[in-house]
């Protein structure tokens, strides 16, 4: 791993517009789902993204593949800002950059042989693999994702969830590709079929050099794999940083919250673990707060959060970690600090 | 032997489907008190949810057949009882939380005109004292503003307010047991323990016996007093919450257990159990276990292992228990 960067994403924004009317539409505001995140992609680093439902951490894998158009920001990829690149020049660049997705239930055309799902990148990129060299290269790459390569013929309802999403990780290392966004591989999977994709994905990086964006809700799972840790909510990132400094020394209150309320997996001493409960849910994302998006379930939120959002500003000593919050504290929440004047647990929610 | 609150007794269940009989549950046994809660955790197909309906008496049937076993509660067999005495119990005396609260609320009536429905047919309610009890049982749960939010409909809730009122549902007639199946699965994780801390709450205070099903070995650690291991329609390994994580005894725990992920520590690769979950229609013959075992010998594939006691209320379904050691 290098501190090149091989990818950066710089403000961008996608707003998918609210609409009223059919013949004469017009917009009536927005829904923010990615409103202004920026960070570097280092050579050969995973790149854990967390978050909870509508935090934008899908779109903002749609938008890195630019499977939308962003609304404003740009996304440079060696030398390239993909954003604004044309179809023709976009298609040639998007071959070094593939997904995998959650669900290997839709993600794969029931009507296709699984030699034809893992072929397809090569209709498209015909230069990669002579034709008549291809099903030996679909072969290897079933091999490759632990599949037995005689099962080409076969059709994906015919394997289990964890061998599907095997078949979309071949797929997605058709091209051999420079980086894999990865938005919630292993969560439709049992904990002991999630165990084996997840070692697959680390055998692979190191096998073919690979970067990844690994999108996930579960916090266990990305600490597990990932070398820096960003945390979204409500369409902003709060917080980036190494993996041991966020899970270690996290200082913004919503990574403390989360990470709080991950259980783990070991009764012993439960009796004295102590939880930040938040208060309520998620507001929406077409009507934000203002100032910092998280005040108002925040414990610490005074005047000046609902009046300035705080930037995303480097903190600490360890360097390389940066948190948005105008009142940053490093505590170790998963070694049990509590942070003073957090919530209670018997607290009623608000909405 | 004292009487449990509810106890599964050697329970067999198939499903006859067109491709042949899948056996889904291969005499499944456990017992709960009240004030107790039980985790019953496995993977998918694991049988679970389907000894669950069978106690509450809403499997499908056909395709299901129970050919064997009982379930007691207070010292009666549900399985033995007419119809008509069932369903004064279900619901009642034993209701049940899903896991997808969206599709187990009807989505044409608020939802008070739900929790109302429970006070009416099983208590003879009128429709106003039912809607009072309904707004009552909200705020038990915690939904804010209770009084206004009885006339919504389910889908102007959160996930997590829908999980809610499904509480509420189960809990509006004082159930002495209470089935929980995934019930925080589909919720994100500040949420789920939101949830978690209201049903060990609600429990508390009234002494319900629960009977948890999941996936989640760090739910269950952080609730449970007792947890059965379930693999392709066994219990492989039971045992009280500390024991199990401590000194699991069947490799299939300890495999689980090794395979998760913490967020408490970056760790080394994990242990990943090889292989695939059998085919129901198919089981491997002798343990099931066998094909995914490291500790597999010649006997594993002719004999099925009994569960034996192999410490105080620990029972492990497995040959090589004593080889089973966590380092």
């Amino acid at each position: 791993m290098t501190d090149e960067p091989i990818l950066q994403v710089k403000d961008v924004v996608k707003h998918y517009p609210l609409t009223r009317g059919i013949v004469f539409k017009k917009q009536i505001g927005a829904v923010r789902a990615v409103d202004g995140v920026s960070f570097d992609l280092r050579k050969g680093e995973t790149l854990g993204i967390v978050g909870e439902s509508g935090c934008g951490k899908s779109t903002l894998a749609r938008l890195i593949m630019r499977l939308e158009d962003p609304t404003s920001g740009e996304i440079w990829f060696e030398g390239e800002d993909m954003a604004h690149l044309g179809a023709g020049a976009m298609r040639a660049k998007r071959r070094h950059i593939q997904i995998v997705l959650q669900d290997p239930y839709t993600s794969l055309n029931p009507r296709m042989t699984v030699g034809d799902i893992v072929g397809e990148p090569f209709d498209i990129h015909s230069s990669v693999v002579p034709k008549g060299d291809r099903k030996k290269a679909v072969q290897e790459l079933l091999e490759v994702v632990g599949l037995n390569p005689e099962h080409i013929s076969r059709y994906p309802h015919q394997f289990s969830g964890g061998q599907r999403q095997r078949i979309g990780i071949a797929r997605g290392l058709a091209l051999r590709p420079k980086v894999i966004v990865c938005d919630e591989p292993v969560s439709a999977l049992d904990v002991s079929v999630q165990a084996q994709v997840i070692n697959l994905f680390e055998n692979l990086q190191d096998e073919f050099d690979l970067t990844y964006i690994f999108i996930a809700h579960d916090l266990s799972v990305v600490r597990h794999i990932s070398d820096r840790v960003g945390v979204m909510y409500l369409g902003k990132l709060v917080e980036i940083g190494d993996e041991s400094s966020i899970y270690e020394h996290p200082t913004h209150p919503y990574t403390q919250a989360l990470l709080s309320a991950v259980p783990v997996p070991d009764p012993v001493g439960r009796e004295d673990r102590r939880r930040i409960v938040l208060q309520g849910d998620v507001p929406s994302p077409a009507n934000p707060p203002s100032g910092c998006r998280f005040r108002t379930r925040c414990w610490k939120a005074q005047e000046i959060c609902a009046q300035q959002e705080p930037p995303l500003v480097q903190i600490g000593t360890r360097g390389g970690q940066y948190s948005a919050c105008h009142f940053p504290q490093d505590l170790d929440i998963v070694a049990n600090e509590v942070p003073t004047g957090a919530l209670d647990l018997s607290q009623m929610p608000e909405e | 032997m004292t009487e449990h609150l509810l106890e599964v007794d050697d329970l067999f269940v198939e499903f006859r489907t067109r491709d042949g009989v899948a056996a889904a549950i291969n005499g499944v046994s456990y017992s709960l008190d009240a004030g107790q809660t039980l985790a019953v955790l496995g993977e998918s197909g694991s049988g679970k949810s389907v000894t669950a309906q069978t106690i509450m008496g809403i499997l499908d049937m056909p395709p299901g057949f129970i050919t064997g076993g009982r379930i007691l509660y207070k010292g009666k067999d549900l399985l033995k009882m007419p119809e008509s005495e069932r369903q004064k119990i279900r619901g009642a005396e034993i209701s049940m939380i899903f896991q997808d609260s969206l599709s187990a609320l009807n989505p044409v009536f608020t939802v008070g005109d739900q929790i109302a429905e429970m006070f009416q047919v099983h208590r003879g309610m009128s429709k106003k004292e039912g809607m009072a009890r309904a707004v009552d049982l909200m705020e038990q749960v915690r939904i804010p503003a209770a009084k206004e939010r009885v006339k919504d409909y389910p889908h102007q809730f959160s996930g997590g307010m829908r999980q809610r009122i499904m509480i509420a549902m189960a809990i509006s007639l004082d159930p002495k047991v209470l089935i929980a199946d995934e019930p925080t699965t589909a919720l994100d994780v500040t949420v789920q323990a939101q949830i978690m801390e209201l049903l060990q709450d609600l429990q508390r205070e009234r002494n319900m016996g629960m009977i948890l099903i999941t996936h989640d070995l760090g739910v269950v650690a952080g609730v449970a007093d007792k947890i059965a291991v379930m693999y392709a329609g066994r219990i492989v390994e039971s045992a009280d919450v500390l024991e199990l994580y401590g000194k699991p005894r069947h490799p299939y725990t300890q495999g689980l257990l090794d395979s998760m992920p913490r967020v408490d520590s970056k760790g080394e690769e994990l242990y990943a159990i090889k292989g695939l979950p059998p085919s129901l229609l198919r089981l491997p013959p002798g343990c099931n276990f066998n094909p995914r075992c490291p500790y597999k010998q010649d006997l594993c594939l002719q004999e099925v292992p009994q569960s034996v006691e192999v410490a105080p209320h620990h029972m492990s379904a497995c040959h090589f228990w004593q080889e089973v050691a966590r380092d």
